[in-house]
């Protein structure tokens, strides 16, 4: 036992296999939860339209994610005859890896985190922008105007809404002091009202909805409106291809909202600081928080209809933009002459 | 060491030859995407060197942001590649040319590397902070709003002039659009724009 643990410690061939170990380790369970946040999000919407929802596959419908992942593995793969052989096929695994390959900077407990690194932050703020390039190339691939469309209008959604989160994560950097999540996490230790969520409210319902519109969920699915686009930057993909930009905006969703409980609302830390509730493990808490925002995520979509597109540019552009900018700048004044400034 | 030596020489020939295919391959959707790719691996070596935040800036701003609209424009251009080809060997002196002019640029950087770090140290003195505490995101800021802070707000100050000169470039103002006033449809009440008719059964309106 102890020459493995010195060999995947020390030696180069072991470290990559811990390093492969760890990645299994996190991207299994993801793969999992997003299987059954499929299910969940059907059975909200069910439950919201007064319905049962997938019940037929297996107890309470508990099989339908799987028996729905076969189907899609088992289907023909088509690749349109005028489309870009190759970028078709990488367009989809670009969408998806780039929502998995997020999860290294993630601190799902104390010291559990494959990548502990300075920049976590801004990792994730690259990773997240680099999303849209699965989009984009898919609808250029499938050389189809609704794909076409469908990518450029989502193009455009995800740059712009990324500008207000960019703003959103430096507020929460200038109260933490430093770009490492688990810092981040560390620095709201404490009662529930001393998350981030409390003092920087507005921020947090501002990330909230930009999370939804990164992802491309309702209210802001335009890039996918049926009645315009069939099915926007995906209408020519079949089988498996459409499976990966399936599973990619769900892992999307299920990082953001983890993103979104990293940053105001925790992460791993029990909301009541003493014995019964800091025994639970903290990647229980974790978890649950994921479960709660992914809970609004279905709610919102069972609830709201679609924006039209100028509003949703609106929105991002007049609206989020200047408060989250005069909200970092607000902050950093408080912070400044209050005192508050974090020590490094 | 190993593995990062092995990191090194594939992101740097990766690096490289998604540069070459940048100029040389025929549709320019390709060629943007080779860009991002050397972009990338550009940031993978920074990150090698322990440069993590050049590497996240270079990877949110270049790869993020500037080349989306690069690929926008691309995408939507119609663009006979045979005939942009056909100049390509009496331009390839003048592209030499600038990649001499930059190469030599590099240099001349290199040789004056270091003359400044004494500044920055001090810098650091004065602000208490122990160097070794210091991780590079701190470093570049604790640099960048003092020692070099003018320079920063210049440059600021040199992209802000060119969005305005792109925004007056673009802006036109057209008569006769019907635009959508947001605050005039928020603040219409039930009363002005609803009527709640009781249809008798079998009667209509």
């Amino acid at each position: 036992m102890d020459a493995i643990i010195t060999f995947l410690t020390t030696h180069w061939l072991g470290q990559a296999i811990l390093i492969l170990l760890q990645c299994l380790a996190v991207t299994v369970p993801l793969l999992v939860s997003v299987a059954y946040m499929t299910y969940v999000d059907r059975k909200v919407w069910a439950s919201i339209q007064l319905r049962r929802g997938p019940n037929v596959v297996g107890p309470f419908g508990l099989l339908q994610p799987f028996a729905d992942g076969l189907k899609l593995v088992l289907k023909e793969t088509i690749v349109p005859s005028s489309a870009n052989g190759v970028l078709f096929i990488i367009a989809p695994m670009l969408a998806f890896m780039t929502a998995l390959v997020a999860w290294a900077v993630v601190p799902f407990d104390d010291g559990w985190v494959i990548a502990d690194i300075n920049v976590g932050i801004l990792y994730l703020f690259a990773i997240s922008s680099l999303g849209v390039y699965g989009i984009i190339i898919a609808g250029w691939a499938s050389n189809s105007k609704y794909a076409f469309l469908g990518a450029l209008r989502s193009a455009a959604q995800m740059v712009s809404y990324e500008v207000s989160i960019g703003f959103v994560l430096i507020t929460v950097l200038l109260c933490t002091g430093s770009l490492n999540l688990s810092k981040v996490v560390l620095a709201q230790s404490g009662w529930f009202f001393n998350w981030f969520w409390l003092p920087l409210l507005p921020m947090f319902v501002i990330f909230f909805i930009s999370a939804l519109a990164e992802t491309n969920r309702t209210p802001f699915d335009l890039p996918m409106s049926e009645a315009e686009l069939v099915a926007g930057f995906h209408t020519e993909y079949s089988a498996m291809t459409f499976g990966l930009f399936f599973l990619g905006e769900y892992a999307n969703m299920i990082l953001l909202s983890a993103l979104g409980s990293v940053l105001f609302l925790g992460g791993w830390m029990s909301p009541i600081p003493f014995a019964p509730f800091t025994w639970v493990p903290g990647v229980v808490w974790f978890a649950l928080k994921i479960a709660f925002l992914l809970f609004i995520f279905s709610w919102t979509k069972g609830t709201l209809p679609r924006y039209r597109y100028d509003q949703l540019m609106r929105l991002g552009w007049k609206v989020f933009l200047p408060v989250s900018l005069g909200w970092v700048v607000l902050t950093a004044a408080v912070l400044q002459f209050g005192g508050w400034v974090p020590k490094p | 060491m190993l593995l990062q030596a092995i990191a090194f020489y594939v992101f740097a020939a990766v690096t490289v030859a998604s540069g070459t295919m940048v100029v040389v391959s025929r549709n320019p959707v390709y060629s943007v995407l080779f860009l991002i790719l050397a972009f990338f691996n550009a940031a993978a070596l920074f990150v090698l060197i322990g440069a993590e935040f050049i590497a996240m800036i270079l990877v949110i701003v270049y790869v993020g942001a500037v080349a989306v609209l690069f690929l926008f424009v691309v995408m939507m251009l119609d663009i006979n590649m045979s005939k942009l080809k056909e100049g390509f060997l009496d331009y390839l002196p003048i592209g030499a040319m600038i990649g001499a002019a930059l190469l030599a640029e590099i240099l001349f950087g290199l040789g004056v590397w270091g003359s400044g770090a004494s500044d920055t140290v001090q810098a650091f003195n004065s602000a208490g902070i122990p160097p070794a505490a210091i991780d590079n995101t701190r470093a570049i800021g604790q640099v960048l709003y003092t020692q070099y802070f003018y320079l920063f707000q210049v440059s600021g100050l040199v992209l802000l002039v060119a969005m305005i000169g792109a925004i007056v470039l673009t802006l036109r103002n057209r008569p006769g659009v019907r635009r959508q006033r947001v605050s005039d449809q928020l603040y219409r009440s039930k009363e002005e724009t609803m009527t709640v008719v009781k249809v008798p059964s079998r009667e209509g309106v």
